[in-house]
């Protein structure tokens, strides 16, 4: 997950605000028409016969819950249509490394991976990833609405499918005898040892946790780049950090914080909202979502330059099934991420085995989102390299 | 033998057909050596092929840095003549070098990866060029300094470009630098500010916990040594299955094992709290520290200290402690003074051993490690999966290697390679 | 205690009796201790035993017979105590009471060691055995054992739940064993693994074989040279080997491919097989071969008909190691492998950093079962051959 720039959105950040808009309305789009509209997405998806394709995918996920729920939303049922036969690597983490090597060795066996949109970028800028033509690769939404109009502004690269929005956000164990009742309701609570005693999980990154601590140190959410960009900025930050060093586990697979507060090694963590959102209503443990200056991201797919004919005929035949609005929309009956087409997010509803409405569970869920942050992703391209020198080598001090 | 050649005084020996023996023995023996060669050529070919030539391979890309030479072939011949003590940008040759070489560069898309290569040494340099990737098509002729420094004042940086001049040549010693926490600054080779530094600390403390680790197995392995080398061989090989499942337990099921046992609700701190030695709140945290890569890699390691030191305490004669007994030496005397410095070669190879393995390790620090109890090898495996800054993870694993092979050669020397048994 | 012939029997209330006390005192107080009092526990454990010590010692003289009585004994005091759990455990602290009694009683204790022995060289001696070598031996293979009935285990947790503890049927199940065999990824990682190791062990031993056989004439040029390179994947941290195969074979296009998997696997196993063949090679009566060459054999023949069967275990047993270094190794897949190439370390290694579920103490218990058999196999190879060649008497 490695932070990196989004060529739509200008420095100076008018454009996340943009992006922002559009995820709430879709979200609150899908508030409003989540319970009217599930008797209409029964319409089932003709799929064209796919000739000259191989019957095999390789497909690159995170893993855990949220590759669960790809698999069920989309290659399961793709699987029984067409009897194609699945491998999944769960090495998003390093996808782009090894994406790196396989080119270099002119060798790519991965058909279809999902990235971070970060990442995306990043593939696309060095080309080890393809382009796509939205309007000719992907389904268009059931009432007409191009697919390039429909996933807008959240194509952020011309390699990069979207399929969900996400946030990084923490959740806390709420069975903590030593905090005597109290909740932690703001970020800032995750540096106070003192009311809310425990150990936390952060992840082993600066992105993110460096933010968070500027903030809670007094620096105001526009002024984070300013200061951070500053060598006293990041000492601040890593000070700040320094406060609870002592009770931090690092984690650096987005599995590991759910794992930790299930077994209460953790008391709060960081993580994606889907994973604690399975930690919660799946396993039901202990454990509540502070949803205060969660990180919105974005995931979705990219396909690897230079396959050879059959397997991309498969992997186009099956992108175009995957990312339709009904899928998407599928998507979300059992992860609690929001998904990337408008016209997708009208038919989110329950959850598939617990029947619950997902709705209040999207990030972009206009209760959920009263405070939310977004990072740079320009500034992180650049300063990305250093700041992670200087934060392993706080860490490792 | 009526043909056996006499010439003067010296009679030369010949076989049946007339050669002389001493031809025909050296060429017996050189078609035994061949013959030898040719059994050993088949593996000696494949391990030059699939295990040396990628260490040699790796060796290289730690100086390797051809990028900027490929990327901006125009621009760097163009820098030849410009002078970072002048304190300005370079001119507009440069500029117009540059805008040939980025047109390439975007249309193969290579622009970007230079970036991020220069990116390593020059934070912030990355986006020049990605900024200015995006609008090169639009440039017009002429005056293409402006142009550029209108995208991007950050072109106008003499440290921009002393970077770029710095990083030409296709050899770099950069990564080497970047390894032992140093940097070409404007007065030569200097330390990074302190609070980059990383790699020298992280050497140190792989090298010191390979050494506490190398210590702790000395300590639990001599006892269990010197037991199996004095019982009875039916007992001793009895217990020695205990010293040879671990040994031959996959390294993920111990790991995992220790992970089961040490976390904070795992079943050390469980007994613990259940017989009342500890309370609930206060378990203890014994992994993810330092603690939990010693203890786990302890137990890894055991048995390969254990080993070379039975070996050699089974060739120590009893009668040598007897006869100290005999002449009045007390038992601690007998020991210090006859048994112990006959274990000493035991000691020294199991400890090389355990020392040489320790200080690779990549698995178990990983699980068990946390921040504190990480090695070199976790962050080499960082460079290359996550922050894709081969150079330097190869440079490191360099340094690393230079090290094992240094204390590899000091095993030959001290145990002989030939004589490396197991089990 | 002063000079002690073999009819040696110490003081039974001066020493047996207060020893036992004491044993039984420890006992009592971690019991006690886990039931809420320790003192009670102490004082009550003590007295036990003390009594126990003194009957068994005094008048029964059946060992058998006063080791079981004190086992049933204290079993039925676990019994009502902490039920099942408890039984097992208060029959284990009654055999053990039991037989340090009779060990003590009978001075048996004493027969090991030379009879001028002080009696702080006869404590030294037991310490040393029973307390420091035997901690030594429980921290080797308890964590490999403690795996094996949390494996077990009803719960998706990582410790003796009460149930289990308890020893209660519900707190068992199986059900972490039938989600490996069930499971898609893990029954995929099985078949790579046994896809994989094979092959590389296959390679690894023709070609080391071979080699340490032209080791092992007596002229070869540059043997040492030669032998380092060849040691060498042994001694190479994994992490530089890996590294290096990794740009490598990304550079040649065997990166994420099974044969780099395969070759690079053999590589890692080679030096096993030339460190055992090479060991049984060394006793190697070379007048063998000449004497079959002499009789009009030639070379292939002779090598099949008589070096063979000779090296044979040597051969074996280096095939076995080199089969477990491909079949545990994890760093070098990690990095040269792709989903097609996940083994079953590697499917551990993802399941320990990621979502740590107790399957993998059930793939770790099948693997400790496949150790074992490994370890029987060649530890019989190595008594044969040494049997063979005449080294030991078996």
């Amino acid at each position: 997950m490695a932070g990196l720039y989004c060529p739509v959105c200008n420095p100076k950040g008018e454009n996340y605000m943009k992006l922002k808009t559009i995820l709430m309305s879709t979200a609150a789009a899908g508030l409003m028409l989540g319970g009217t509209s599930v008797a209409v997405n029964s319409a089932s998806h003709g799929m064209a016969p796919c000739e000259g394709c191989t019957d095999s995918l390789t497909v690159v996920s995170w893993g855990g819950a949220y590759q669960n729920s790809q698999v069920k939303a989309y290659s399961e049922p793709y699987a029984e249509a067409t009897g194609v036969k699945f491998v999944w690597d769960e090495s998003s983490n390093e996808a782009v490394a090894k994406l790196r090597a396989m080119n270099e060795a002119g060798n790519v066996t991965w058909d279809l991976v999902d990235v971070v949109a970060s990442d995306a970028i990043r593939l696309c800028d060095e080309g080890l990833a393809m382009e796509i033509d939205a309007d000719n690769d992907l389904a268009d939404a059931p009432d007409g609405t191009k697919a390039s109009e429909d996933f807008g502004d959240l194509m952020v690269s011309g390699c990069f499918v979207p399929q969900i929005v996400y946030s990084t956000t923490f959740g806390y164990r709420t069975d903590v005898a030593d905090w005597g009742g109290k909740k932690p309701e703001s970020i800032c609570d995750v540096f106070d040892l003192e009311n809310f005693p425990g150990k936390r999980s952060l992840e082993k990154r600066p992105i993110n946790n460096m933010e968070w601590a500027l903030i809670c140190d007094g620096v105001a959410k526009d002024e984070v780049y300013d200061v951070l960009a500053t060598p006293e900025g990041v000492q601040k930050a890593l000070d700040k950090l320094g406060t609870i060093k002592d009770s931090v586990v690092w984690w650096s697979a987005g599995a590991e914080t759910p794992q930790l507060l299930a077994d209460g090694e953790v008391v709060m963590g960081s993580t994606y909202n889907g994973r604690l959102f399975s930690v919660i209503e799946e396993q039901k443990q202990p454990v509540a979502m502070l949803w205060d200056a969660q990180v919105f991201d974005l995931d979705g797919w990219i396909v690897p330059a230079g396959l050879p004919a059959d397997r991309l005929a498969r992997v186009k035949h099956f992108l175009k099934y995957a990312t339709d609005t009904q899928r998407l929309a599928d998507q979300a009956k059992y992860i609690s991420y929001g998904p990337a087409r408008k016209s997708s997010a009208p038919l989110v509803g329950k959850h598939a085995e617990l029947g619950i409405d997902m709705a209040p569970h999207m990030p972009t869920d206009p209760n959920n989102a009263k405070n939310t942050f977004l990072y740079n992703y320009e500034w992180w391209a650049d300063n990305r390299d250093d700041l992670d020198a200087k934060f392993q080598a706080w860490l490792a001090q | 033998m009526a043909d056996a050649a006499v010439s003067g005084t010296k009679t030369v020996l010949t076989t049946h057909d007339g050669k002389p023996l001493k031809v025909s023995l050296a060429k017996a023996l050189r078609r035994e050596k061949l013959r030898a060669l040719m059994l050993i050529a088949p593996l000696l070919l494949f391990i030059l092929l699939s295990f040396i030539m990628p260490i040699a391979d790796m060796l290289f890309r730690s100086v390797e840095n051809g990028i900027v030479a490929e990327t901006l072939p125009k621009t760097v011949v163009a820098l030849k003549n410009w002078d970072p003590a002048s304190g300005e940008a370079p001119g507009e040759d440069v500029f117009a070098a540059l805008h040939d070489d980025m047109k390439v560069a975007v249309a193969e898309k290579t622009h970007t990866r230079l970036g991020s290569r220069l990116n390593y040494d020059q934070p912030g340099i990355s986006s020049l060029f990605r900024k200015s990737g995006r609008r090169i098509g639009r440039m017009k002729e002429g005056d293409y300094k402006q142009q550029f420094l209108d995208i991007d004042d950050g072109w106008g940086s003499v440290e921009n470009w002393t970077t770029i001049k710095r990083l030409s040549p296709t050899i770099t010693d950069s990564y080497f630098l970047a390894s032992v926490d140093a940097e070409r600054g404007a007065d030569g080779i200097e330390r990074k500010p302190e609070n980059e530094r990383i790699y020298i600390l992280l050497f140190v403390r792989t090298i010191l916990l390979s050494m506490a680790i190398t210590v702790s197995c000395i300590l639990l392995g001599y006892p269990i040594a010197y037991l199996l080398a004095n019982l009875p061989v039916r007992t001793s090989n009895l217990l020695m299955i205990l010293v040879l499942l671990p040994f031959w337990t996959s390294l993920l099921v111990r790991t995992s094992a220790w992970k089961v046992l040490l976390q904070q609700q795992g079943v050390i701190n469980d007994v613990l709290v259940w017989i009342g030695l500890i309370d609930d709140a206060g378990r203890l945290v014994m992994i993810n520290n330092m603690t939990g890569t010693i203890i786990a890699m302890t137990h890894i390691l055991l048995p390969f200290m254990i080993l070379p030191l039975f070996s050699v305490m089974k060739t120590i004669s009893p009668s040598y402690v007897r006869a100290a007994k005999s002449m009045g030496a007390t038992d601690w005397t007998t020991f210090w003074r006859i048994y112990f410095p006959n274990t000493v070669p035991g000691i020294g190879a199991g400890s090389i051993l355990v020392f040489i393995l320790a200080i690779g390790y990549y698995i178990t620090p990983e699980l068990v490690g946390g921040t504190s109890g990480v090695f070199i090898s976790n962050r080499i495996a960082y460079h290359i999966s996550s922050s894709l800054n081969w150079g330097l993870a190869a440079a490191l694993g360099t340094i690393l290697l230079v090290l094992v092979l240094a204390l590899y050669w000091v095993y030959d020397r001290i145990v002989g390679i030939d004589n490396v048994k197991l089990g | 205690m002063s000079a002690a012939i073999s009819t040696f029997r110490p003081s039974l209330t001066g020493f047996t009796v207060p020893m036992i006390a004491g044993l039984g005192a420890i006992f009592g107080f971690l019991w006690g201790l886990s039931m809420g009092n320790g003192l009670v526990g102490l004082i009550a454990g003590g007295a036990l035993a003390a009594v126990i010590a003194y009957v068994l010692a005094s008048s029964m003289e059946n060992r058998g017979l006063g080791v079981l009585a004190a086992s049933v004994l204290i079993g039925v005091i676990g019994l009502f105590l902490g039920g099942a759990g408890g039984a097992v455990a208060g029959a284990a602290m009654g055999a053990i009471t039991g037989n340090a009694t009779y060990w003590l009683s009978t001075g048996r204790y004493r027969a090991v060691l030379p009879p001028y022995a002080s009696s702080k060289q006869v404590l030294w001696h037991h310490f040393f055995r029973i307390g420091i070598c035997g901690a030594i031996f429980f921290f080797l293979i308890v964590p490999i054992l403690i795996i094996i009935p949390l494996s077990f285990n009803a719960e998706n947790f990582f410790t003796f739940t009460k149930a289990m503890l308890a020893l209660q049927p519900e707190g068992y199940s199986t059900k972490h064993y039938s989600d490996f065999l069930t499971n898609p990824d893990w029954q995929q990682a099985l078949r790579n693994s046994f896809m994989i190791a094979p092959a590389a062990t296959l390679l690894a031993t023709a070609f080391g074989t071979l080699a340490a056989i032209g080791l092992s004439q007596s002229h070869v040029p540059f043997r040492r040279a030669i032998m380092v390179v060849l040691i060498s994947p042994m001694i190479v941290p994994l992490i530089i080997s890996a590294a290096g195969m990794y740009f490598f074979y990304s550079r040649i296009g065997l990166q994420g491919t099974y044969w780099g998997v395969v070759l690079a696997h053999a590589a890692l196993g080679t030096p096993f097989v030339i460190i055992t063949v090479t060991a049984t090679l060394v006793g190697f009566d070379r007048s063998l071969t000449r004497a079959a060459a002499n009789m009009g054999a030639n070379p292939v023949t002779t090598f099949f008909k008589v070096q063979m069967p000779l090296i044979v275990p040597g051969v074996v047993s280096g095939a076995l190691f080199a089969f477990i270094t491909s079949f545990d190794e994890v760093v070098v897949v990690l990095f040269l492998g792709s989903a097609a190439q996940k083994t079953l370390p590697w499917q551990m290694f993802t399941g320990l950093r990621e979502q740590i579920s107790p399957t993998i103490l059930a793939v770790a218990t099948i693997m400790v079962a496949i150790s074992i058999a490994l370890l029987s196999v060649l530890e019989y190879l190595r008594r044969r051959s040494e049997r063979l060649r005449g080294l030991t008497p078996g």
